[in-house]
Parts: structure tokens; sequence; C-alpha cells
């Protein structure tokens, strides 16, 4: 009889490392899911703050050296390829910065007609980005954390899904942008 | 946008996560957004229509004190069913690294959860021991937003990952508006000082500056110090001279309406707080209705006040620097004037208005795309087993 009782253990063992490993998948799945979402609403606030970059930069409401820098800094963010992505995104960061540089380019737009409406979107969208990209590295972290661990990386549970990579740019706004204490909107 | 809130904290104890949750809620309502909150309560406090009780708390020792928690499949399965009805498009969970109705949340649903942290407790023995339970309920927190620089690093040092800072929210207008009460404020025979905070909780800092008090009184002699906060007056000013003793008012226990009117009529707010502070409201309050503050340098103090620009700061628990900061402060009315007056454009940022935009903010950042808040079918008894599909 002690035969059939170890066998007994050996199929309630496996049985447990079983669900055990099925469970720990299903967190990896999730974690997946939520980079695939935040990476999704990462891409929509930067091609957000690209058109409104754009529009701004076609409007003629700056002076045509700033609106030239803009444009071509916002074209290029949006057509860049995966790979140069990051750098494209930051060169548009560096962009608005040196232009917003002076708060008086911002009193241009704020003048302009629907200028108001203008300025409280570009500034919703630099603001949004820093904020966008932050919640997926802490998911990209999280699964990678998940992902270097021994049972993960011993039973494949991550299957052929790519090893996830964070998202780095320069994304810091324009003072004059992000300054909560003296714009008048809210 | 329906809106699903979990307070982990007793609605009818007061507290700073309590009323950060019902601001919160009510700034969301004026907005035309559903909310709906859930907090632990007990049956007989009356609730605004908004809230949902999750049951009374169960007082149990935690962390070296008492403390007041829902745990237990009943608490569970009404979480679940609170977020079932709820059908939110976000949950937002505050405090959910605490053994309480909000971690229990972050297990039974799935969606996009926002979770605000509050205070950063040092890592304490259970959360070491907690840490491969708590990190896959955590896990499902798409967005995590820390009150205070200070508090995300503390959050980022114990959990890993990463935080937006968003300030916790006050209503400027509410304390600028204050009608100023005579009696407390300073007149030709002398200034006022505030001091609101527990009496008898040593951290609140009452001590430091009962100490700093004669030195203060001997420069300037008609000086009264209004104290508001509960605990035993007696032995607050057990240790001063017997003839200063009559320049200290204790109020007791204020509304309100008499908070915001006491800090609008002194002539100089003291904070000198040793500690345990992860944000420091109380410092927007005073700034919001227009008194000069005089702070310790605790780290969640020095980001409040603008690293010193927008308030006094001395180092904490030194009484005598806080005497002579706070002699020189009364005897220079241009200075308090300035620091009223950066004060009060320094403090927008924690407006409601502000604060409820960045934090809607988050709320689309999580929502774009993602599927609402659902119950987790993969906790229960039959995942477990591998049964379910999801």
């Amino acid at each position: 009889m002690p035969t059939l009782t170890t066998v007994i253990w050996i199929v309630v063992a496996l049985l447990l490392v079983g669900v055990y490993l099925s469970w720990t998948a299903g967190r990896l799945d999730r974690l997946h899911a939520r980079i695939d979402a935040a990476r999704a609403a990462l891409d929509a606030t930067l091609l957000r703050r690209a058109s409104i970059t754009q529009e701004l930069a076609t409007a003629g409401v700056l002076d045509p050296a700033a609106s030239m820098v803009l444009y071509q800094a916002a074209h290029e963010a949006r057509q860049a390829e995966e790979e140069h992505r990051e750098v494209a995104e930051s060169e548009l960061s560096q962009a608005l910065r040196a232009v917003f540089a002076e708060s008086a380019q911002l009193e241009a737009v704020r003048a302009a007609p629907g200028g108001q409406e203008t300025a409280k979107e570009l500034s919703a969208a630099v603001r949004r980005v820093p904020m966008a990209r932050r919640f997926h590295n802490d998911a990209v972290r999280a699964a990678r954390a998940l992902r270097r661990h021994r049972k993960v990386r011993w039973f494949r549970l991550a299957g052929h899904a790519p090893f996830p990579l964070a998202f780095e740019m320069d994304d810091e706004p324009p003072p004059v942008l992000a300054d909560r204490g003296h714009d008048s909107e809210g | 946008m329906r809106i699903g809130v979990v307070c982990p904290y007793s609605w009818d104890v007061p507290g700073g996560v309590q009323f950060h949750v019902r601001d919160l809620a009510e700034h969301l309502i004026r907005l035309g957004h559903e909310v709906s909150v859930l907090a632990p309560s007990d049956d007989e406090t009356p609730l605004p229509p908004y809230v949902v009780s999750a049951g009374r708390a169960v007082p149990v020792p935690y962390n070296g004190s008492v403390a007041r928690l829902n745990f237990g499949f009943l608490s569970a399965a009404r979480v679940r069913r609170w977020v079932h009805e709820g059908d939110f498009d976000v949950l937002h969970i505050h405090e959910p690294a605490t053994p309480s109705l909000a971690l229990l949340a972050c297990w039974a649903a799935q969606g996009p959860i926002v979770a605000t942290f509050h205070t950063s407790n040092p890592r304490s023995r259970a959360m070491i021991a907690a840490y491969p339970i708590l990190q896959p309920a955590l896990e499902k927190i798409s967005a995590r937003i820390a009150v205070s620089e200070y508090a995300r690093r503390t959050l980022v040092e114990h959990l890993g990952g990463d935080a937006v800072t968003i300030p916790n929210g006050v209503d400027v207008r509410f304390f600028a508006d204050a009608e100023p009460k005579q009696e407390w404020q300073g007149g030709p025979e002398g200034h006022t000082i505030g001091f609101i905070g527990r009496i008898d909780e040593p951290r609140k800092g009452l001590p430091v500056l009962m100490k700093a008090l004669p030195a203060i009184l001997e420069a300037a002699p008609g000086t009264r110090l209004l104290v508001a906060g509960r605990g035993d007056e007696q032995e607050a000013v057990a240790d001063l001279p017997r003839a200063m003793r009559e320049n200290v008012e204790f109020l007791g226990m204020v509304s309100d309406e008499d908070k915001a009117r006491l800090l609008r009529s002194v002539d100089l707010y003291v904070a000198p707080n040793t500690g345990g502070e992860s944000f420091g409201i109380i410092l927007v309050e005073a700034m919001s209705a227009g008194a000069p503050v005089l702070a310790s340098d605790l780290d969640a103090f020095e980001q409040v006040l603008d690293g010193g620009e927008a308030g006094e700061l001395f180092p904490v628990g030194r009484a005598e620097e806080l005497a002579a900061a706070a002699v020189r402060l009364l005897a220079d009315p241009g200075r308090r004037a300035g620091l009223r007056e950066r004060g009060t454009r320094y403090v927008r940022r924690f407006d409601w208005s502000t604060v409820g935009a960045d934090i809607l903010a988050v709320y689309e950042t999580v929502t774009d795309g993602a599927a609402s808040v659902a119950p987790d079918e993969r906790t229960g008894l039959r995942a477990r087993l591998g049964l379910a599909r999801d």
C-alpha cells in the first residue's frame, strides 16, 4: 500500500502546482492586458499633444519661426517609426519648452480668437503625457518583475508575449503651461 | 462618468482620508458625475445619499495600535455586490496597502482601478509577510496617486513602481470668505497665535510650542495663544509659569466654520508638528484663510510651503528657534503681509477646481479604451480550481 499512498501524494502535489501555475499565468495575462490599455492611453495622449501643437503651428498666431519649429516637431512625432518614437516625442517636448519659454507666447495664444480654449487644451495635453507615461511604465515594471521569476521562466508561462519595454522620453512640460499656482483656468 | 470610491476608514470617525473622500465625492457630483462611495459605518449613523455602508468595522490590533478594519467573507461579498451593481467606469480606492475595504475592493474587482496612497507607513512586519498576497491585488491598480512628493518617494521605496503626485484638495473660497471673529483677532495690546490639533497627541507638537511660549511672551507680552483641539487642557499648560497661563485660551473642538474664522483672525499660525504627517492639509487651510504660517521643517510641510517660500520653517522640535522666528514675524508686519500674499497665490493649486481636474484627468487616462469595472471572477473558489473562464 505505501506505493499507492505515494502515488496519491504525488498526484495531489502535481495538481496543486498546476493550479498555482495557472493562477500565475492568469495574473500575468491580466498584467499584459493592463500594459496594452496603458499603452493605448499613452498613444492617445501623445497624439492629442501632437495634434494640438500642429493646429497651433498652422494657426498663424505665433511668429513664423516658432510656428515652423512646432510644426516640424509635431509632424516628426506623428510620423515617427516605433523605434524613433521616444526620440521624436522628446524633441516635441523640447520644442514646446523652447517656444513657451517666455510667457508672452502663451499670452499671444490666449489673445487670439478661440485661443483660450486652445491654450487650455494644450496645457491639459502636456500635463497628461507624464501621467499616462508613468502609469504605463508602472505596469511594465510589475510585469517585468513577475516575468523574471523562476516559475514563469521555467514553465514559459508568458508564452510568446514580447518582453515589455518601458517608454522612456523627456516629458517635462513647459513651466508656463504646467504651473498650477498662476494660471487662471481650472 | 460613473465613479465608485472606496473609503477604508469608518465614515462616523473624523479623519483626513474621510474628509478627502467626502469633498472629492461632492466635487465630482457637482460636476455632474455619478458617484457612489463605499465606506464602513455603524448602522445608526446617518449617511449622505451617495454613501453605501459596508457594515461595521471591527477593532483589531494591527501594526502596534488598534485599527478598525473590515475583512471576512461578509465584507468581501458586500464589496463584490457593490462593484457588480454599480457598473462603474472607474474605481477609485484609497489606502490600498492596509488590510481593509480598499484591499478587498482591489481583490474583488477588475478593470480601470485608481488608487490614492495617503500615508506611507514604514514597511511593517505584516506587510513583508503579506507581500506575496498583496502583490497580485496591487498589480491590478492601473494608476497610482500619491498625495505628496514625500508620500510618492516612500511608496516607490516600499512597493516599487511609480505614481503621479496630486495633492489633497481644499475649498479655498470657504476659508478665504470666512468672517474674522473680533475676540480672536490681535489688537493694540498684542497679537494672536493660532494652533489647531489634538492637544494630547505629542506628534502634533503642542509641547514644543508651550516650551517656546515663555520666550515669545517675554519679547511680546500681550500675545495670546489660541488652541483649538481635543485633550487635557490642565496637563498642556502644566509646565508653563502660572502668570503666563492666562495668555493661553483653549477653544476645545471647533466646527469647520469656526476653524475657518479662527484661521482668518489670527496674526500667525504655528504648526510645530514633530512627525507623522504625509501632507499637511491644515497649512493649506491656513494659507487659504490668509494666515501667515510658521511650521516645522518636516518633508511634507516643506513641500506644502513651497520650500519655505509660502511660509516660514524652523527645525523640527527646536523650541528656541520656533520662539525666535515667531518673535521676528510678530514684530514685522511687512513680512507677514508678504507671506499672506504669497500664500494666497500659492494655494490655488490645492483648490478643488485644480485638484479635481487632475483627478478626472487620471480617470480619463485609465478609462481610455478600457472596459468598465466588473467583479473579478478569478478570485472565487471555481477560479482557484481552474474552472472559471475569463
